[in-house]
Parts: C-alpha cells; structure tokens; sequence
C-alpha cells in the first residue's frame, strides 16, 4: 500500500442555513449581544476616498430576490492598499482608520443589501506590472447555498482600467463581464453603485473558484 | 506581484457541490455555469485582521454571554478545539464564530416559528479568536434537534453553526457541527450533501471526556481545517494574464 502524504483536508463546508444572522449579524435577527457587533459601515469618519454607498438584491433561478442572504465585502483603500501584512506595496499608504471588511444581510422585506463604504483604488495584479481595476471582492452565503460563493464588484465608470483588468479579460464569452459591473447613481448627491447578483439562470453573475 | 502565500488549490471534492436536490432550497439558488478559476492574486490572499480586543469578555461564552434572570436550561456543554490549515499547522488569530438552537431546538430570530420555546436566557450566538496555536474553546449548552422545511418528516441533528475566517479572504468557511452518537446524523439531508462519507465523518464532534469539568460540563473537541498556502520556493516563466 502506498503511504499517503501527510497533508491535512479542508474542513468540508455545509450551508449557513435560514438563521446565519444569529451568529454574524445578530441585529437583524432581532437581538443585540456584543458590545462591538461587526457591520456594513466599512468606512470611518476619517477614512480618506469617496464616500459610495453599495446596494443591490440577490436573486435567485426565478428572478426573485432572496431575502436571508449574508454578504461580506472585502476590499483595498482608496490607494489601492489591503490593510493585511501580506500587501507589500510600500508606494502606496495604508489607511489605518479602514479595516476593508464589512459584512450585512439582505432585508427580510425589501431583499436589499447595502454597505457604507469608499471606492478603493487599482490593485497591483498577480504578475507585477498591470494593474487590476477597482474592485471589491463580495462573498454570499444563505440556506439553500451549500458552498460560499466569491464574486467580485466593479465600477461601471471605470471602462479604461476596467478593459485592461487581467481578471476581466480572462472571462468569456466576453459578455459574462458585464454581471460583474456595478452602475454608478447619484441619489440626493450621494453616490450609489447598484449592484444585483444572479445566482441562476440569465445572466447569471461570473462566480469565481479562488 | 506573484503573492508569496498563495492557498493551494480548494480539493472541491471535499465539499458538497452548488445542486443538492436532496435539499431543496439548492436547486434555484446554485449556479449552473461553472466556477471561474482564478490564480490568487492580494486580494484573495489578504482579508480582515481582528484584534483580541475587540471581542468581549464573554463572548464565547454562550452560558453568560445572554444570561438575564439565570442561565440557559440545558446539558453544560463545552466545545473546544484547534484551526489548521492544511500543511498542519495551527491558524492564530482567526475568527470563530458559532450559532446554534437552544436546548428545545428553537432558535432566537425572528423567522423561527418552531412550537419549541425561547429560552430568555440563551441567545445562541458566541465567538472567539484563536491563540498562537490556533486554540478555541466555547462554553454553551447542547443544541436539541429540530424540524426543518425539506421533505414532511425531515429533523436536524444536533449542530452548531461554525463561521471561520482565516488570513485570507479565500479561506473563508462556514460549516456545521455535529455530536458523536447522533442517530440523526444519518438521515440528515443537509449533511448528505457532501458526497464522500469520510469527509462528513470530519464535522463530527468527538466527546473529550478528558477536557470535560467534573460535575460541571461535558466536553466535545472540534478540529478544523482552513486552505493551506502552497510553497513557492520554485518559481518558474509565469504563463499567461
């Protein structure tokens, strides 16, 4: 018999389930419990970047909109820097006030999702010279939802780095690009990127295996 | 920049698949297009750091952390263990959080309806970060089992709900526990979504009657595995984007 290498497995994942909000975001479960609950206002007062608010509902094979998804954002500052000890790009400057993570549900209700944020800047890319677009990396769990999804959020203003993104042109048919853009608003004069993901059926929004 | 603690390549093997028609809810919300590969670049390597700070004194202790006039009704239970990765070693400072029913099956939120009673002094919800070694441990009572919505006579075994976030984004995980000895761990529709037996056996708890508290709590031990990251001391011509 072959030995067999000495490397661990992942722990295999299983569904969120109808209640995830009790544990992540307990708030909306109807009850309060820590003195310092996580949410989706990402950013600070004295976060430096403009201030946009990201909103949108998740729908389903049908086109309907699911009510009890939970969504977390993560993202780099308005530089273009993650506040983690693994971004090295040292010509760029941290923003300590912006931690890059939040996390909501969508409304039992309205079934919309939103966060309180700012734009980030352009990434450094895997291999150095070009530069990945403004982004925020979106991952979606619920009932129903057996495996976290990964997506991505980008700006619909953004067309010139948007076109040379390597994470975008890498998907095809080139059409599928557009599920991941989100449209820019102003409402009040506030800035509002609307962002619906599809989890099924046409378009259906690019899921990413990370 | 090539980062230099890429995760190895997630074995999809291990976990269940988007389409479970055994579990209902999946068929309309899985993809039915493939899942993008995507080679890491920093924004799947990095994610959120937490400090120790930021938690509470007793926030991982599911028997206080909601205790109004006394303490939840149920058997004393303690769940403790380490987050891997899959190289083996232990993950400090992740994020672990836990959700579960109380003693009677009945969750505190606002769309269980189930006729089991809340318990006023159980929340169900606790969370903790792991130390230098990659340790947890929660205080909590035992999760009852209850019914759920999939076929007329379905039941959840006994679980509790784990969220884990390690170092990086892509390592994000959320899963369930489940307890040693549970004949419903068997007929469960939720946990028969993941196809290979062997991986289910792994989100099953083993009573550790040695970390048990005499005369005061039982003890289960938990151990998780989070990505690994792939060695890069070679590194060749990169190909492609």
């Amino acid at each position: 018999m072959i030995p067999k290498l000495d490397y661990l497995s992942e722990t295999p994942s299983q569904t969120a389930g109808p209640y995830v909000h009790i544990g992540l975001i307990p708030h909306q479960a109807g009850f309060d419990i820590f003195e310092k609950p996580f949410g989706h206002v990402m950013a600070g007062p004295d976060t430096k970047g403009e201030r946009i608010r990201i909103e949108g509902r998740v729908l389903d094979g049908l086109g309907q909109p699911c009510r009890d998804i939970m969504l977390e954002a993560w993202q780099a500052n308005a530089a273009g820097r993650y506040n983690h000890p693994a971004d090295r790009q040292t010509d760029k400057d941290p923003d300590p006030t912006f931690r890059g993570w939040g996390r909501t549900g969508t409304d039992f209700g309205t079934g919309l999702y939103h966060f309180e944020t700012i734009k980030p800047g352009p990434v450094i890319g895997r291999r150095g010279y070009k530069p990945m677009a403004p982004h925020i990396n979106l991952w979606l769990v619920a009932r129903g939802i057996n495996i976290g999804l990964n997506t991505r959020m980008y700006f619909d203003d953004e067309t010139a780095l948007n076109d040379a993104d390597p994470v975008l042109r890498m998907i095809e048919p080139a059409v599928r690009r557009e599920t991941l853009l989100a449209r820019r608003e102003l409402r009040d004069g506030a800035v509002v990127y609307v962002f619906d993901i599809r989890l099924q059926g046409e378009p259906e929004t690019v899921f990413f295996d990370v | 920049m090539v980062p230099q603690n890429e995760f190895i390549q997630r074995d999809r093997g291990q976990h269940p698949p988007g389409f479970t028609p055994e579990y209902k809810t999946s068929v309309l919300r899985s993809p039915r297009l493939s899942l993008w590969s995507l080679q890491n670049s920093l924004s799947e390597v990095t994610g959120p750091v937490y400090g120790h700070e930021e938690l509470g004194p007793l926030d991982h202790d599911l028997i206080l952390n909601y205790a109004k006039s006394g303490e939840p009704i149920g058997e004393r239970t303690i769940v403790h263990g380490r987050v891997l990765d899959e190289n083996g070693r232990g993950v400090p400072n992740a994020l672990v959080e836990v959700w579960q029913a109380n003693a009677g099956g009945r969750y505190r939120h606002k769309n269980d309806t189930y006729i089991a009673p809340i318990d006023p002094n159980f929340g169900g919800c606790g969370r903790a970060i792991t130390d230098q070694d990659g340790r947890y441990a929660f205080r909590t009572i035992k999760p009852g089992a209850y019914p759920f919505r999939n076929y007329v006579n379905s039941w959840r075994p006994a679980h509790i709900h784990f969220s884990l976030s390690g170092s990086g984004f892509a390592q994000r995980l959320i899963t369930q526990m489940y307890f040693e000895g549970d004949p419903l761990i068997a007929k469960d529709s939720i946990l028969a979504t993941i196809p290979d037996p062997a991986a289910r056996l792994r989100l099953v708890a083993l009573l550790d009657l040695n970390a048990a508290v005499p005369l005061d709590s039982l003890a289960y031990r938990f151990d998780i595995v989070l990505r690994g990251t792939r060695s890069t001391v070679f590194e060749n011509k990169l190909h492609g984007n």
